[in-house]
């Protein structure tokens, strides 16, 4: 569950203060899948960061899966990501590592033991529809598959959450709506996801709760259509 | 960092020395250079050491016993002048062993021409342990009955021991200095290795690496690059001293250096590559490392 109650969030940039949330509420239920939409500047990246503890707000507070992210200890930081598992526009997987190898990559960091690596990688692999890619290098296999791959590796540990930051942005309509809806299924068996998201086509097609921000403010959140 | 991942961590950072082969290559080179400096220094401080106490050692006290004491008497002081603490040894050098001396040194001189066994003392040559502690030490013998008077020559004792301690000091400052910048050396390279692998940190972070979890590689590829650095250097630091000693041995105007082999500083320098060169490592990966642990 994510809960912002009241969120500033103001940087200083050269000794001017800069305001990239401005008293922002807002909740997400556990196994809701919404879509986080908004211009360049509008905050999203800010309520990204603040969710995953790379920020702290500034005024307010945030609570995600059971954490405080106003009060939380460094070294509390890495078990607050196991919660949540991240994809990217950009699918920051490791190029020397085969596809499997991204996969228990991070499995490994949470310390599993490699009889449990051996039988989950493949089946979230499965999930993803990788069967047979598994000694693939990231450069060796298609954009689309590359995202693929990010997906299981958010989802290899089982996380309560899934924050996709903009998944779809390399991708053509056809790929985007294939990581969109895996993202739904993903979502039917019970994990939240929230989509970070530009494109208004995805947005109108899969009719899922909207939150929109301006100028870091929430101006408008409900159900698209 | 759980028991699980022990066996993975080290297979990473051996996997990191050899996925980034030219950092790696460079750190070793650097480190090598540098150990060999700090290693020079060494073996030069080591090997002044032994020549300073080799020369001090020849600066012996000599005790002339009273010309009236009977030659048994005389024999029997240098039991008490041994159970002086500071006392290495002592030998008894008759009159007319003295008058040997004498004579060979000063043949051809008519002056001499005249002189008795009996005109000499039986006397003492005295070797100190500590040659610091020379004027306390005569000042003991003093005391001892049948002791006429003592030769001691202070200064030059006091000579050698400044001479040791200058060097001990200035061979120290050089080789903390020359440690300082190879860490520094060190730890630049590293963080230029590590910033090849800036993404693949922050991809750690993004899955729930601890600190530990992504720096425990970084200290194995320290620990691994440093001892094998120590060894290379090690190796290297033998053959040019050995080289070294060959070329002044060969020299003729040279000889007084007498440089002891290698083989009889193994001990030391083992001691002092391994210990450089894990410090240099692991001290420098960690510093290194610890830029890219803000969350």
């Amino acid at each position: 569950m994510i809960e912002f109650s009241n969120v500033t969030k103001a940087y200083t940039n050269k000794d001017r203060e800069v305001h990239a949330l401005c008293g922002v509420d807002l909740v997400i239920e556990d196994g809701e899948f919404a879509f986080l939409v908004g211009h360049s500047g509008s905050g999203k990246s800010t309520i990204i960061k603040l969710i995953t503890g790379e920020l702290k707000p500034t005024e307010g507070s945030v609570h995600v899966n059971g954490y405080s992210l106003d009060r939380i200890r460094k070294r509390e930081i890495p078990f607050l990501r196991r919660t949540i598992g991240v994809v990217y526009q950009d699918f920051r997987l490791i190029k020397n590592m085969t596809v499997y190898e991204n996969v228990a990559f991070a499995m490994r960091v949470i310390g599993a033991r490699e009889e449990e690596i051996a039988e989950r990688v493949p089946y979230v692999l499965s999930l993803v529809g990788l069967e047979g890619k598994s000694d693939s290098k990231p450069d060796e296999i298609s954009g689309g598959e590359q995202q693929r791959v990010a997906v299981a590796r958010a989802l290899v540990n089982n996380p309560s959450m899934i924050i996709a930051d903009e998944p779809t942005g390399n991708l053509d309509q056809d790929l985007a709506v294939d990581i969109m809806s895996l993202l739904e299924e993903i979502n039917n068996l019970g994990t939240t996801i929230l989509v970070v998201t530009h494109a208004k086509d995805l947005v109108e097609r899969f009719k899922k709760r909207v939150i929109v921000l301006d100028k870091g403010l929430v101006v408008s959140d409900g159900m698209e259509g | 960092m759980k028991v699980n991942n022990f066996g993975y961590l080290v297979k990473e950072g051996f996997r990191g020395i050899f996925s980034h082969g030219l950092p790696s290559f460079a750190a070793v080179c650097v480190t090598v250079a540098c150990l060999l400096i700090v290693g020079s220094f060494s073996v030069l401080m080591y090997n002044v050491g032994i020549m300073v106490e080799e020369l001090n050692k020849t600066n012996e006290i000599l005790v002339y016993i009273d010309a009236e004491l009977p030659d048994a008497d005389a024999r029997s002081v240098g039991t008490q002048i041994n159970r002086i603490e500071n006392v290495q040894n002592s030998v008894f050098v008759s009159r007319e062993e003295a008058l040997e001396a004498f004579v060979a040194e000063h043949q051809g001189d008519s002056a001499f021409s005249g002189v008795e066994a009996t005109d000499l003392r039986h006397r003492y040559v005295v070797t100190l342990m500590d040659n610091t502690k020379m004027a306390e030490t005569v000042v003991d013998i003093e005391e001892i009955s049948g002791v006429a008077n003592i030769s001691a020559a202070y200064e030059l004792a006091e000579g050698f021991s400044t001479i040791q301690s200058v060097v001990r000091i200035a061979s120290i400052a050089v080789i903390v200095a020359l440690l300082f910048v190879s860490l520094l050396i060190i730890s630049n390279t590293v963080k230029m290795a590590m910033s090849d692998r800036k993404d693949e940190i922050g991809i750690m972070k993004m899955v729930g690496a601890t600190n530990g979890f992504i720096s425990f590689p970084y200290l194995v590829e320290g620990f691994v690059l440093g001892i094998f650095s120590a060894a290379v250097a090690f190796g290297l630091q033998w053959l040019l001293y050995d080289l070294l000693v060959a070329r002044l041995a060969a020299v003729d105007t040279l000889q007084l250096f007498s440089f002891v082999p290698f083989t009889r500083l193994l001990t030391p320098m083992i001691i002092t590559f391994t210990a450089a060169g894990l410090f240099v490592g692991i001290v420098g990966s960690l510093n290194s490392v610890r830029k890219f642990m803000d969350v």
